[in-house]
C-alpha cells in the first residue's frame, strides 16, 4: 500500500484538530482538538519514517507523546481550576488576558 | 612708517570713561558729564598731538602704526589688531574728537533735567571710542569692529528715550536697516580675503594690481552696499530721517557731523580698489547722485525742523560719495567737503537744538517764526551755517561743494554734464530749503503755541555753536588754502594726470552761486510774502505730497522687502509646521495608529489566537511551497 495515504489521513486528523480549536467552545474538546493534531503529527513522523526506512521519526513520535503527556496534567489542571473559579469550561469565558 | 606707543589712548580714553560710567552706576551721576566730557577733550589732545608730531615729520613718514596685539594667528592667514593713523585718518579723529568734545559740552546742558544724563555721556563715549577705532584700524577687519560699535553707539542714542514706542521703533528700524550695509561689509572682507588672502589695508593695496577686475568690482559693490548703509546712501537712506528721534545732540555727532560720513571714509580709504574697478566707481556715482537729489527734495517738504536738516545731511553726504566715486580727481575734495559739512551741519544742528531747547521741545517749524530777536546767537551761529552750506563766498561750502561741482563736471563727456547738472541743481534745492528753514524758523510771524517762552541757551550750549560757526566760516578757506588739504593726502590716493577743464573754476562758481540765488528768492517768495499756515496745507500738490512721505521710501520699503519678508517668514513658519513638524508628528500618529489598529486582534479570546496561529502558519507553509515550486 502507497504510504502516502497515511499523510492524507494525517492531514485530515490535523484539519479537523484545527478546525475543532478555533470552532469549539468547551475547553475540554478544545484539549482533545490538540490531542488529535498532535497526533496526526505522529502518524506523520511514523510515516515518514517508513519511507526514509530509519528510526528518527519514530523517535520523535516517542517525544511527541511525552509532551503531550505532560501538556495533558497541565492543561487539565488548568481547566479544572477555572472552572472552579468560574463555573463555566468555556473557553471565550477566560478572555482577561487581553488587559 | 613709524610706530608709536600712543595712538591706543585715543580710543582708550573714551573707551575707559564708557566703561566707567556704564559700571559705576549712580555714584558717577554727579560728576559723570564732566568725567566724560574730559576724557573726550584729552582724547582729541593726544590728536592734535599726533598731527603736530606727523607735521613735523615728511610725508612718506607721516603714517603712524600701533600693533596692539596678535588677535587672529591661524595657518598663514595672520591678522593683528593694529591701529593706523595717516593723514586721512588724522582728519577724521580730529573731527570725531573735536566736534564730540564740543557735542559733549553742548550736552552737559542741553541733558541737565534729564535723569538718564549719565548713561548718555556713557553712551556718547562709546561712540568716540567706537568710530576712532573704525578711522584707525589698519585692516578691514579692524574696521568691522568700530563700524559695528558705531552702530551698536547710535542704536543705543537713537532710542536713548525708548519710553516712547515711536522713538524705540525708530532705533530699530536704524539698527535694521545698518545691518544690511554691515552684510555689505563682511561680504568685502570675505571677498579680499578670498581672492588676495589678506584684509589689511596695505595688503589689500599692493594685491590690488594683479587682483582680477571682477573680484574687485565685487568687492567694492559690496563696499558699497556697506557705505550706503551706514550714511543713508540711497536706497539704504530711509532710517536717518527717523534717526532724529534721539536728543539733538547725538543727532549732531552721529548722524550728521561723524559716523553718517563713514561711508565716505570707507570708499576713500578703499581707493585702491575702486580705481581697480571702474564699474564700481560708476555705481558709486550714480549713488551719490541720486541720495544727493533724493536728500534735496525730501527737504523741501519737511515740516520738522530736524527731519530738514537730516533730509539735508543725506543730501551733503551724496556729494560726498559722488565725489569719492570720481576717483583720485575726487577723494580730497569729498573730505574737505566731509571736514567743512562736520562743522556747519553740527553746528546747524546744535541750532536747532538751541531752538527746540527755548520751545518746550517743539520741533514743527511751522510754530516757530520770530525767533531771531529772541535767541540772536542761536540766530547768528546758524545763519553762519546756513551761509556756509549755501557755498556762499567765502564761507566753508564754497569751497568744498564748488570743488565737488567742478569735478564734477570735468569728469567727462556726457557723465561729467549730468553730473555737473545734479551737483547744481542740488545746490539750488539746497538754497530753497535752508532758506525755507531759516524764515520758518527766525523770520516772520510769531506762530508760538501759548505756553512757549522761548530764550537764549545758556553759555555751555551756545559756545560749542559759536565755535562750530567759526568753523562754519574760516575752515574751507583754511583747507584749500594753497591746496592745503589736497597735498596733505595727496601721498595716499593714486596719481591722476592732467585733466581737460569742461568749465573754469569761475564759471562754475558763477553758475553755483546764481542757482543759490534762484533757490533763495523762491524760498522768499513762497514764504516771507505769504503767511506761513500753522498746521501744513492739505490742498498741495501731488509732489510734494510725496516728498512729504520722504519720496515714499517706506511705503517702497513696505511693498517691497517687508510685506515679502513677511510672507516669507509666514510661509517658512508654515512650512516648518507643516512638513519637519509634519513629519515628526505623522510618525507618531502613525506608529500611535497603527498600534491601536493592532491592538484590536490583541482581544484575549483564546480561539481567535489559534486562528490567527493557524493563518500565519498556513500562509507560511503556502509561501514555502510557492517559492519551492
Amino acid at each position: 500500500m502507497d504510504a502516502s495515504n497515511y499523510l492524507y489521513v494525517s492531514a485530515l486528523l490535523f484539519t479537523i484538530g484545527a478546525v475543532g480549536v478555533v470552532v469549539r467552545r468547551n475547553a475540554i474538546v478544545v484539549f482533545m482538538c490538540i490531542e488529535l493534531m498532535l497526533n496526526a503529527a505522529n502518524l506523520s513522523f511514523v510515516t515518514f519514517s517508513r519511507i526514509n526506512g530509519d528510526l528518527d521519526g519514530q523517535v520523535m513520535a516517542f517525544f511527541t507523546m511525552v509532551v503531550a503527556a505532560c501538556e495533558v496534567v497541565v492543561g487539565l489542571a488548568i481547566i479544572v481550576t477555572i472552572y472552579r473559579s468560574r463555573r463555566s469550561a468555556s473557553v471565550d469565558d477566560a478572555s482577561l488576558l487581553k488587559r | 612708517m613709524t610706530t608709536s606707543t600712543s595712538l591706543v589712548y585715543l580710543i582708550a580714553l573714551p573707551l575707559a570713561g564708557a566703561a566707567l560710567l556704564l559700571l559705576g552706576g549712580r555714584r558717577t551721576d554727579k560728576w559723570g558729564h564732566l568725567l566724560a566730557t574730559g576724557l573726550s577733550a584729552s582724547s582729541f589732545g593726544v590728536g592734535a598731538y599726533q598731527l603736530l608730531q606727523m607735521l613735523g615729520r615728511s610725508a612718506e613718514e607721516r603714517p603712524v602704526s600701533q600693533k596692539l596685539f596678535e588677535w587672529i594667528h591661524v595657518g598663514n592667514f595672520n591678522v593683528d589688531a593694529g591701529l593706523l593713523l595717516d593723514q586721512l585718518s588724522i582728519c577724521f579723529v580730529l573731527l570725531i574728537t573735536g566736534v564730540g568734545t564740543l557735542i559733549h559740552i553742548y550736552s552737559i546742558s542741553y541733558m541737565s533735567h534729564d535723569p538718564d544724563r549719565r548713561r548718555f555721556f556713557a553712551f556718547l563715549n562709546l561712540f568716540i571710542a567706537a568710530m576712532l577705532l573704525l578711522v584707525l584700524g589698519d585692516s578691514y577687519l579692524n574696521l568691522y569692529v568700530g563700524w559695528e560699535g558705531v552702530g551698536l553707539a547710535s542704536y543705543l542714542l537713537i532710542g536713548f528715550w525708548n519710553q516712547k514706542p515711536a522713538y524705540a521703533t525708530a532705533s530699530k528700524k536704524a539698527f535694521v536697516m545698518n545691518r544690511v550695509g554691515d552684510m555689505g561689509l563682511s561680504f568685502a572682507i570675505m571677498i579680499a580675503f578670498a581672492t588676495m588672502g589678506t584684509v589689511s589695508f596695505t595688503g589689500v593695496a599692493e594685491h590690488a594690481h594683479h587682483t582680477s577686475e571682477a573680484a574687485l568690482t565685487g568687492m567694492g559693490i559690496m563696499l558699497l552696499v556697506a557705505a550706503a548703509g551706514k550714511s543713508a546712501q540711497f536706497p539704504l537712506q530711509a532710517w536717518l530721517g527717523d534717526a532724529m528721534a534721539g536728543p539733538t545732540p547725538v543727532s549732531a555727532l552721529i548722524h550728521a557731523a561723524t559716523m553718517v560720513t563713514a561711508g565716505v571714509y570707507l570708499i576713500t580709504r578703499s581707493n585702491f580698489v575702486f580705481d581697480a574697478a571702474p564699474t564700481a566707481q560708476l555705481l558709486v556715482v550714480i549713488v551719490g547722485a541720486i541720495t544727493l537729489m533724493f536728500g534735496a527734495l525730501i527737504g523741501t517738504a519737511k515740516d520738522d525742523i530736524k527731519k530738514a536738516l537730516a533730509a539735508s545731511t543725506m543730501s551733503q553726504i551724496g556729494y560726498m560719495i559722488l565725489a569719492a566715486g570720481l576717483g583720485p580727481v575726487g577723494y580730497a575734495f569729498a573730505i574737505m567737503h566731509l571736514l567743512t559739512h562736520g562743522f556747519f551741519k553740527a553746528g546747524m544742528f546744535l541750532g536747532a537744538g538751541s531752538v527746540m531747547h527755548g520751545m518746550n521741545d517743539e520741533v514743527n517749524m511751522r510754530k516757530y517764526g520770530a525767533l531771531r530777536k529772541f535767541m540772536p546767537i542761536t540766530f547768528a551761529t546758524f545763519g553762519l551755517g546756513y551761509l556756509a552750506i549755501l557755498g556762499v563766498p567765502p564761507f566753508a561750502g564754497f569751497y568744498s561743494k564748488d570743488m565737488i561741482i567742478e569735478t564734477a563736471f570735468n569728469a567727462g563727456g556726457v557723465k561729467g554734464i549730468i553730473l555737473g547738472c545734479v551737483t547744481l541743481i542740488g545746490a539750488g534745492i539746497t538754497a530753497f530749503y535752508m532758506t525755507r528753514v531759516i524764515i520758518l524758523t527766525f523770520t516772520g510771524t510769531k506762530r508760538w503755541d501759548e505756553d512757549a517762552h522761548p530764550h537764549e541757551s545758556p553759555w555751555l550750549m551756545w559756545l560749542p555753536m559759536a565755535i562750530l560757526a567759526i568753523g562754519s566760516v574760516t575752515s574751507g578757506f583754511l583747507l584749500s588754502r594753497g591746496d592745503a588739504l589736497v597735498n596733505w593726502l595727496h601721498p595716499l590716493f593714486a596719481h591722476h594726470g592732467e585733466h581737460e577743464e569742461l568749465l573754469k573754476p569761475i564759471v562754475v562758481s558763477g553758475l553755483a552761486l546764481t542757482m543759490v540765488a534762484i533757490g533763495i528768492a523762491v524760498a522768499f517768495l513762497k514764504y516771507s510774502r505769504n503767511e506761513v499756515a500753522h498746521v501744513a496745507p492739505e490742498n498741495v500738490s501731488v509732489f510734494t505730497k510725496i516728498a512729504r512721505q520722504d519720496l515714499m521710501q517706506d511705503r517702497f520699503n513696505e511693498a517691497i522687502f517687508m510685506r515679502p519678508g513677511q510672507a516669507l517668514t509666514a510661509t517658512l513658519v508654515a512650512t516648518d509646521n507643516a512638513v519637519i513638524d509634519g513629519t515628526v508628528r505623522g510618525i507618531g500618529q502613525m506608529a500611535m495608529g497603527s498600534g491601536s489598529a493592532l491592538r484590536g486582534i490583541q482581544n484575549g479570546f483564546v480561539r481567535s489566537y489559534a486562528a490567527l496561529i493557524l493563518v500565519g502558519a498556513v500562509a507560511l507553509v503556502a509561501a514555502i511551497w510557492v517559492v519551492v515550486q
